[in-house]
């Protein structure tokens, strides 16, 4: 059982390397917090009364995300959501959301 | 997006599993293996799919349930009060099979066996997994209040706090009752699962006995010492909309029922109902003790924020209801949900040998009918916190409706209606 040992070596590389640096699948998995609303991919249902993100230009979704901020947009939850995310995290969802089909 | 077709992705699973198995680790490459999901609620249906698409059906899953469709607790209150039906709260798993390769496999775990990998099903054998999700959600503590300890009492007094034929019958009670009747709900110590459900049932109720049985009083009994969520909201709907029909009592524990007369007994006082609907304090679903999980007041999983696994017990995540929860995070559908891609993401960084993301934010919308046309709602959203280990509530975010309104009704539907498609379609 040769392979055992390199491998498990590489393992421990692998985590040593990773544990300081952001997860490179970051923008997915804070795009999905807004799925349970927004559709799986941000593709809500047609209909649902729900914003598709799907597709939408990056810088559109992200002034949209200001404007709720601020306060100029008026919402019934949007106001509260995205203030809990920071403007950084904010950029990865959009970003993530304009690359969706 | 469309993956293979089941067989297909059976054969190449039980491949990448082989290797994963092998190896332990795929050197920072491709997610591979078999993980088992217990349990096909808001958590586990979630995790399922999320593990099937991110994988991009890499990843084999197994989904494990005992009913044979899905019946959604958020929204049944809607039921209970005649707004609904049954048909519009349930939804199939014919989504996870055909367009996700979900295997859904309608049986039960009767055990698991950590240091084999193993569990066991009812209908007899075993399977194995590189990883296994438990999504039990909760059990009922009947033994706390003991005139309902025994399957005659719990057909009469019902709780009907899991969707599914408890709450036809709940609805059928209050059909029948006469009116002039009392309804009475009985709320146990937090935390229990969905803290805003028993008000917004209580309120339905009383909308309901407002326009067809208006004699009729509804009474809750709630062991805690106030309103547990939505205070204002709830209090000024029940004055404005419900003067002389809602009486809501504070510091009111059930501590035992008399089933024969329908009676609730308190501390110091007994409380006799025409359609008593008792909602008993809960623990993490069995399997998890079974499991030999570390528990938390023996009650709750306690979980690794990162990974949603098991303090004690590797290679076993906890989702939903089961866990204990982090500080003001409540035990919702809605929250299931944000476990299952939170726990989805760890697993397949995981079985890539690659450690969870280190940064994950989980977020919590919740909306409560407080008749059949106006919402409330309460959101939050947590962000890791290495300090304590555990989500924290973001300061300054989240927050509750200015006032009930029509305009969330619309948005209670189209919530109910995406997130059953995000976990099921």
């Amino acid at each position: 059982m040769k392979p055992f040992a390199p491998i498990a070596a590489l393992c421990l590389l692998a985590f040593a390397s990773t544990s300081q640096a952001a997860d490179p699948n970051l923008g997915r998995n804070l795009a999905a917090t807004c799925a349970n609303c927004h559709g799986t991919n941000g593709n809500a249902i047609k209909g649902s009364g729900l914003d598709v993100l799907a597709g939408m230009e990056k810088a559109k979704i992200l002034q949209k995300l200001a404007d709720f901020r601020s306060g100029d947009k008026p919402a019934t939850i949007m106001h509260q959501i995205s203030k809990g995310y920071t403007e950084a995290q904010l950029d990865l969802i959009a970003g993530y959301f304009a690359g969706q089909k | 997006m469309m993956l293979m077709k089941r067989r297909d992705f059976l054969k190449v699973g039980a491949a990448a599993g082989a290797v994963a198995s092998l190896y332990g680790c795929a050197g920072g490459g491709k997610a591979g293996g078999h993980v088992v999901v217990v349990g096909g609620g808001y958590g586990g249906a979630t995790v399922a799919k999320y593990l099937r698409m991110w994988s991009e059906g890499g990843v084999q899953v197994t989904l494990i349930e005992r009913n044979p469709t899905f019946i959604s607790c958020p929204i049944s209150n809607l039921v209970i009060g005649g707004m609904k039906t049954m048909e519009d709260i349930t939804v199939s798993y014919d989504g996870l099979k055909n367009t996700w390769g979900v295997r859904v496999v309608q049986d039960e775990v009767t055990a698991v066996t950590p240091e084999k990998r193993s569990i066991s099903l009812k209908s007899g054998g075993s399977m194995s997994y590189d990883r296994l999700v438990l999504s039990p959600g909760v059990d009922f503590m009947f033994d706390q209040i003991p005139g309902l300890n025994n399957a005659a009492a719990q057909s009469k007094i019902l709780h009907a706090w899991k969707a599914g034929a408890q709450t036809v019958a709940l609805r059928q009670q209050l059909v029948s009752m006469k009116d002039g009747g009392t309804y009475a709900i009985a709320i146990p110590k937090a935390p229990y699962r969905c803290p805003p459900g028993p008000y917004e049932r209580a309120s339905l109720v009383a909308d309901y006995f407002k326009h067809n049985k208006p004699k009729s009083k509804v009474v809750i009994l709630d062991a805690n010492e106030d309103v547990t969520s939505k205070k204002g909201l709830f209090t000024k709907a029940w004055k404005d909309l419900y003067g002389g029909i809602l009486e809501y009592r504070n510091n009111s524990e059930v501590k035992d029922v008399d089933v024969a007369s329908n009676t609730a007994i308190l501390e110091f006082d007994k409380f006799k109902a025409d359609v008593l609907n008792v909602i008993p304090p809960q623990r993490a679903g069995a399997i998890a003790a079974q499991s030999g999980l570390k528990l938390i007041n023996q009650r709750w999983v306690d979980v690794n924020w990162l990974s949603m696994e098991s303090t004690s017990t590797p290679g076993i995540h906890v989702l939903g209801d089961a866990v204990f929860p982090a500080p003001t995070m409540p035990k919702s559908g809605h929250m299931a949900n944000q476990h299952g891609k939170l726990a989805a993401a760890a697993i397949l960084n995981l079985l890539a040998g690659q450690e969870p993301n280190p940064a994950p934010v989980v977020m919590n919308t919740c909306y409560s009918f407080v008749d059949a046309k106006n919402v409330i709602h309460v959101a939050s959203v947590h962000q890791y916190d290495p300090a304590t280990k555990a989500p924290q509530p973001v300061k300054g975010a989240g927050g509750i409706s200015a006032a009930r309104n029509e305009i969330e009704a619309k948005a209670a539907m189209g919530w109910a209606r995406n997130i059953w498609a995000d976990m099921l379609a």
